[in-house]
């Protein structure tokens, strides 16, 4: 397990109580009151820590190496996956996997943004950030899942859409664009769920849906908490202050209207129990599902455009 | 001759007489960013702010487009009650509030996009065009709505939209609600194309970040201006990720124009012709 800053307070004591646990294996003493003690005091500090986060620290969990990504939740969601590749045009990005499932006898399409589960990995899925091509896949599969009339859910996780030359020269701006614009005409039910990073243009290009939910722990914003401290503050640095000015968490986003809801992580994350975390998820995209496809399709598209139209925050002068 | 009298004044004064002087008060000359020659700034702005010798185009506001693409410039502003609000009480060296009042005070607009309708060459034409010099012509909730409602107009009247976009992308102090003005927009557009009006997507320097990866790449006619910085990502991001230097003429439109990304350029003295050209072929 590895351990953010925050955490040390917890892995102090787990370390403690693992020694205390060796002497009583040991055999010599009972340590049974001592490590009962010891367990409620981890648990009561953990409760403390996780119910307390602030903006960055969440942004940290969100990050965190051992938190599962798009295909893990894909593979233990699902029977049955087959992932698809390619754009029909150019290649097939990495950085975007997504293929048709049975999750409890129905058929769904999932894609998502996909990290790498190691430093290898990460180079090859190029950290979550898709290329044009990726998002010309994503909405290649999209238009496969209306055809046959099966619903659709996207996993979001991604710190941005690639900035590169080829990425530009193939239409980066174009290709999200693109997919807002289709997104909105979705004959079939939509859900999007933000799993770890939701930064900006690359996260809503697979974001557009009649329902969105973040993890509890995770981020959703217009840019990453150190790519606004670096524009507004000048440096870096001020990461932590830009993650609270941003207003970048699932409650921030829930309250501003922007998601539907907020599907809860296990104490400490996602990565602490990734079955129950996989439980919780099943359970939400099921529910929501199955109330979107009782709309008829040229309804659930009006109220996706209502939703959107809906969004914005001003005020009117009077002459 | 001692030491000394070499810094002592012999003659009294500056002796060049006032007269003699020439004159070269601002605003009289203007030196062209790209080429450096100089010209006069009323020969500039006859050329509509294009450089006479290397056809560099400056930046337009508004009211400027306005003028040049309507019949006799004459147009109706559109929704300019809208104001921008600090929801957020977003803060960074200022907040957003002192931002915004500032950005009143200095351009005089009421955000970063204004809306026109009138006609060309008798042709209704609802026009959103985007000022950079408000808050870099970002893209807040705003913009975004006064986008929803020129689509709102153009459908009720039957007419055309044209967008002419100019910004740096979304605007941070808005956060999360700036980035939904990208679906926000793309979504009401698909009204326009469900009913067959047709959408002119004018880019102009610069187009980047959350405008270009939504309305400004939607159009059905996709066209640019000059020499126009357009991309998602900016160019000392591409350059700071990749490690590299970028390409020459790299995001610029006639790049776009060659990646295939435009429909064509468009010189800025022959925009209102081709809006009328377009109006006439596009007219239901």
């Amino acid at each position: 397990m590895t351990y953010l800053e925050f955490e040390k307070p917890v892995a102090e004591l787990q370390e403690q109580l693992d020694k205390l646990r060796l002497i009583g294996e040991q055999g010599k003493v009972d340590v049974t009151a001592s490590v009962a003690e010891m367990e409620e005091k981890i648990g009561e500090l953990r409760k403390n820590i996780y119910e307390n986060l602030n903006a960055w620290q969440r942004v940290q969990l969100s990050r965190h190496p051992d938190r599962p990504y798009t295909l893990y939740y894909i593979e233990n969601l699902c029977e049955n996956f087959v992932e698809l590749h390619g754009d029909r045009a150019v290649g097939d990005d990495k950085a975007i996997v997504g293929g048709f499932g049975l999750m409890d006898g129905q058929t769904y399409l999932f894609l998502g943004q996909q990290k790498g589960v190691n430093t290898k990995m990460r180079q090859y899925r190029r950290f979550g950030m898709a290329n044009p091509e990726g998002y010309r896949k994503a909405l290649r599969l999209m238009k496969l899942a209306e055809k046959f009339n099966k619903p659709i859910v996207t996993f979001i996780d991604t710190p941005g859409a690639f900035p590169g030359i080829e990425a530009e020269e193939r239409g980066q701006a174009e290709a999200i664009a693109r997919n807002l614009f289709e997104m909105t005409l979705l004959k079939v039910p939509v859900i999007c769920i933000v799993l770890g990073e939701g930064a900006s243009g690359g996260a809503i290009g697979i974001g557009l849906g009649d329902r969105i939910f973040m993890l509890e722990n995770t981020w959703y914003s217009v840019i990453s908490p150190e790519g606004c401290a670096s524009i507004l503050w000048r440096s870096a640095d001020f990461k932590e202050q830009a993650a609270e000015a941003l207003q970048l968490t699932a409650k921030n986003n829930f309250e501003l209207g922007i998601i539907d809801g907020i599907i809860k992580e296990p104490l400490g994350g996602a990565h602490v129990n990734p079955k129950s975390m996989v439980t919780n998820l099943k359970r939400a995209i099921k529910k929501n599902i199955k109330e979107l496809s009782a709309m008829d399709p040229e309804e659930r598209i009006q109220a996706r455009i209502d939703k959107y139209s809906a969004m914005g925050r001003f005020t009117e002068v009077s002459k | 001759m001692e030491r000394v009298s070499w810094f002592k004044r012999l003659k009294e004064g500056i002796t060049t007489s006032t007269r003699e002087k020439k004159e070269a008060p601002d605003g009289v000359w203007v030196k062209c960013p790209s080429c450096k020659k100089a010209y006069r700034n009323k020969e500039f702005l006859e050329n509509l702010k294009i450089c006479p010798y290397c056809d560099h185009h400056s930046r337009l506001n508004s009211e400027e487009y306005f003028d040049i693409i309507y019949d006799e410039s004459e147009y109706k502003i559109l929704f300019a009650d809208l104001r921008s609000i600090d929801f957020l009480g977003f803060t960074d060296s200022k907040s957003y509030q002192v931002r915004l009042d500032e950005a009143y005070e200095k351009t005089g607009l009421s955000d970063a996009m204004a809306v026109a309708e009138g006609t060309v060459d008798g042709h209704p034409l609802v026009v959103a065009c985007m000022d950079f010099e408000f808050i870099g012509g970002s893209m807040g909730s705003v913009v975004g709505e006064k986008i929803a409602r020129a689509v709102d107009r153009a459908l009720e009247q039957r007419s055309a939209l044209l967008i002419i976009s100019k910004s740096g992308g979304a605007r941070m102090m808005e956060s999360s609600i700036s980035l939904m003005q990208l679906a926000k927009t793309s979504a009401k557009l698909t009204q326009l194309a469900r009913e067959g009006v047709p959408y002119f997507s004018l880019m102009t320097d610069p187009t980047t970040g959350g405008v270009t990866a939504s309305y400004a790449m939607l159009g059905d006619i996709n066209m640019a201006e000059p020499g126009a910085l357009i991309g998602f990502a900016g160019p000392r991001v591409i350059k700071e990720t990749i490690k590299k230097d970028l390409p020459k003429g790299f995001q610029r439109s006639e790049f776009l124009l060659e990646s295939g990304f435009l429909d064509f350029i468009v010189d800025r003295r022959l925009l209102r012709q081709r809006l009328m050209e377009l109006l006439v072929l596009f007219k239901s």
